[in-house]
């Protein structure tokens, strides 16, 4: 079991998804830079955080366009797991591996706090250790995470039991008042229809040490090992 | 030749920034604003004399990259005097 995480310009949650993989959790990882395009020796491809490329034009619309792309299209094709956290769920959205679309927040600010997440569905290699329910607090910190798509999409995402993550409130209500960006049904990850691909706008690789104030991302990560064991 | 390049939300997305202009020009007391929608404009330059063939090479640059379908429209000016 081999990860990669990709490193575009302005990507900068990278080593904190590099250390969470390898130093906590054991796991064989490497960083690709954006220009490489051989992602062949890797089982899962993490897009992580940050600013790829200023977010200029779109959050993501540039980076779409790296050479690693063309390396990940083949990845998944080829029926590779990848899972984009933020900056790079809004990456995996503009390139059409996942649908819809990430918009700035309802508040037009930024928002840097902790979250909490309900997992929907233990069938997906992101939420295959957590139980139904599960209530994960997990941080968010974005301008564009507001997740939009159109009703039929949002349908067919609910009936395909695709959407991983809703945000709640701390005791596990999915509300308006517990949807901190505006998000279409509180939607705050999801899978692709081959369930091979995730995206998710909250940070697990920001919680995997109690001393670093949780550990509730290590579920998520475990949950993507276990497709190895 | 330049492709004048105008990039909206499609009406139902919500537009964050319209809404916070649109708040700041009721301070004016001014006339009646029943809304406020903001986009982005591109000018994009192109060696190309056929404004034909042009244009066809703007809709591909704005379906692929410089609008998201998914939530935005564009519309495309040809400006062969540019």
């Amino acid at each position: 079991m081999k990860f990669a995480v990709l490193v575009f310009p302005g990507s900068n949650c990278d080593h904190d998804c590099y250390h969470a993989l390898k130093h906590v959790l054991g796991i064989s990882v490497d960083f690709v830079w954006h220009g490489d395009r051989d992602l062949t020796r890797y089982d899962v491809v993490i897009l992580p955080g940050g600013f790829s490329y200023g977010d200029y034009l779109r959050a993501g619309a540039i980076a779409r366009f790296s050479d690693v792309m063309k390396g990940l299209d083949q990845h998944i094709r080829k029926g590779g797991y990848a899972l984009g956290i933020c900056n790079g769920f809004q990456i995996l959205t503009e390139a059409g591996h996942l649908p819809g679309a990430l918009i700035q927040n309802r508040s037009t600010k930024f928002i840097c706090e902790d979250s909490y997440i309900k997992a929907q569905t233990g069938d997906s290699f992101v939420t295959s250790k957590c139980g139904v329910d599960d209530i994960l607090k997990i941080p968010i910190a974005h301008k564009e995470g507001c997740f939009v798509a159109d009703e039929d999409t949002l349908d067919q995402l609910d009936r395909e039991n695709r959407v991983v993550f809703r945000y709640c409130d701390q005791e596990g209500n999915v509300s308006e008042l517990a949807n901190p960006n505006g998000s279409a049904r509180n939607i705050a990850g999801i899978i692709s229809e081959s369930r091979r691909v995730a995206g998710m706008m909250p940070h697990p690789e920001r919680v995997c040490e109690e001393e670093l104030g949780g550990s509730h991302g290590l579920t998520i990560f475990q949950s993507v090992m276990e497709v190895f064991n | 030749m330049i492709a004048r390049i105008t990039v909206t939300l499609k009406p139902g997305v919500l537009d964050t920034q319209g809404r916070a202009v649109h708040d700041a020009l009721k301070t004016l007391d001014q006339a009646t604003i029943d809304g406020v929608r903001i986009g982005k404009y591109i000018e994009v330059k192109l060696d190309e004399t056929d404004i034909m063939k042009a244009r066809t090479a703007v809709k591909e640059m704005c379906d692929k990259i410089l609008a998201n379908p998914v939530i935005e429209d564009y519309s495309i000016e040809m400006d062969s005097e540019g």
